[in-house]
């Protein structure tokens, strides 16, 4: 199996650990084995261990080490933000953070959006199981 | 991003006597914890090298050197010398890093696996910052590529706080990148 996903400059990574938790950041440049130039519009350029990123399919272009002007204007024209909030990825994570936020009433809404999503489920279910036997 | 060793400009002369109104004065540029230890290591190497001792002699001032551009990477090339078992021994060594004091940090702990010599046996002679052309060693030059491109390969499963660490999981992890 070859490898997709390569530490390179204008990949985006998920910071999975620490204080910059569930960001996306631009790998800028590469310090050594274990380390990289990390950059992102809200944050100061700083170095992050690799062991902290987890590696995206996204990749802009740009060139080593940009300044926050370039960067941001490079991230526009690779429409990363719609780009991730699009993939499979990036919708589960926005589900796990709505989820996260519910207050009680959202939750009875959904309690019941269940119970009516289930009843027509089943419906259905009883309708074909009527065809199958008769 | 916290470094244990700092730099110090630590500044000092001998006390003004009949014969000499106004000694020189000398200034070392050093990395120690603290600013204690850093006019300590003052005094010793001035010790060494002059003929002045902390009981006759006078501090003037010691201020913490701070890196100028800690978001650019930079090849540091560092002159040491360091008592090994046997003897003395001079050394180079060459790191990558954002800042000078994360240079030297990595130079001490690599000392202290590779060679078993522990930060007080370490003098730091000289520290520079190299221009990729000039580097020496091959673990540095490889990373002088602009267009660097290399998997991770072999990735850690982490839980994203130490608090949702447990000692069971439930399945085996998932090790491919």
């Amino acid at each position: 199996m070859p490898f997709k996903r390569y530490v390179e400059i204008g990949r985006i990574a998920l910071v999975n650990y620490g204080k910059d938790y569930g960001k996306l950041v631009v790998i800028v440049d590469v310090i050594d084995q274990n380390r990289a130039l990390v950059d992102a519009p809200d944050m100061v350029r700083g170095q992050m261990n690799f062991k902290r990123l987890t590696l995206t399919d996204i990749k802009i272009d740009i060139k080593r080490v940009p300044n926050k002007k370039t960067l941001i204007a490079a991230l526009e024209a690779a429409d990363v933000k719609n780009k991730w909030e699009s993939s499979s990825w990036g919708r589960k994570l926005i589900v796990q953070k709505k989820r996260a936020s519910l207050n009680d009433f959202d939750r009875f809404k959904i309690m019941l959006a269940k119970i009516k999503k289930a009843g027509v489920v089943r419906q259905e279910l009883a309708k074909l199981k009527k065809e199958t036997t008769a | 991003m916290s470094y244990k060793f700092h730099q110090f400009q630590v500044v000092g002369r001998g006390l003004p006597t009949e014969t000499d109104e106004h000694p020189k004065i000398y200034r070392m540029k050093l990395w120690a914890t603290n600013e204690v230890r850093a006019k300590s290591k003052f005094w010793y190497f001035l010790r060494k090298l002059k003929k002045v001792k902390k009981s006759n002699g006078q501090m003037l001032a010691i201020n913490e050197i701070f890196e100028k551009n800690p978001t650019t990477i930079k090849n540091y090339g560092i002159w040491l010398r360091y008592q090994s078992r046997t003897g003395y021994h001079n050394m180079y060594k060459e790191y990558r890093d954002t800042t000078l004091n994360g240079g030297i940090e990595q130079m001490y702990t690599e000392m202290a696996s590779r060679h078993r010599v522990r930060h007080h046996c370490i003098q730091v002679i000289k520290t520079a910052t190299i221009p990729a052309k000039l580097c020496k060693r091959e673990s540095t030059k490889q990373f002088h590529n602009s267009k660097i491109k290399f998997p991770l390969v072999f990735k850690k499963v982490r839980p994203p706080t130490r608090k949702l660490k447990t000692t069971y999981k439930a399945s085996r992890p998932n090790l491919f990148v």
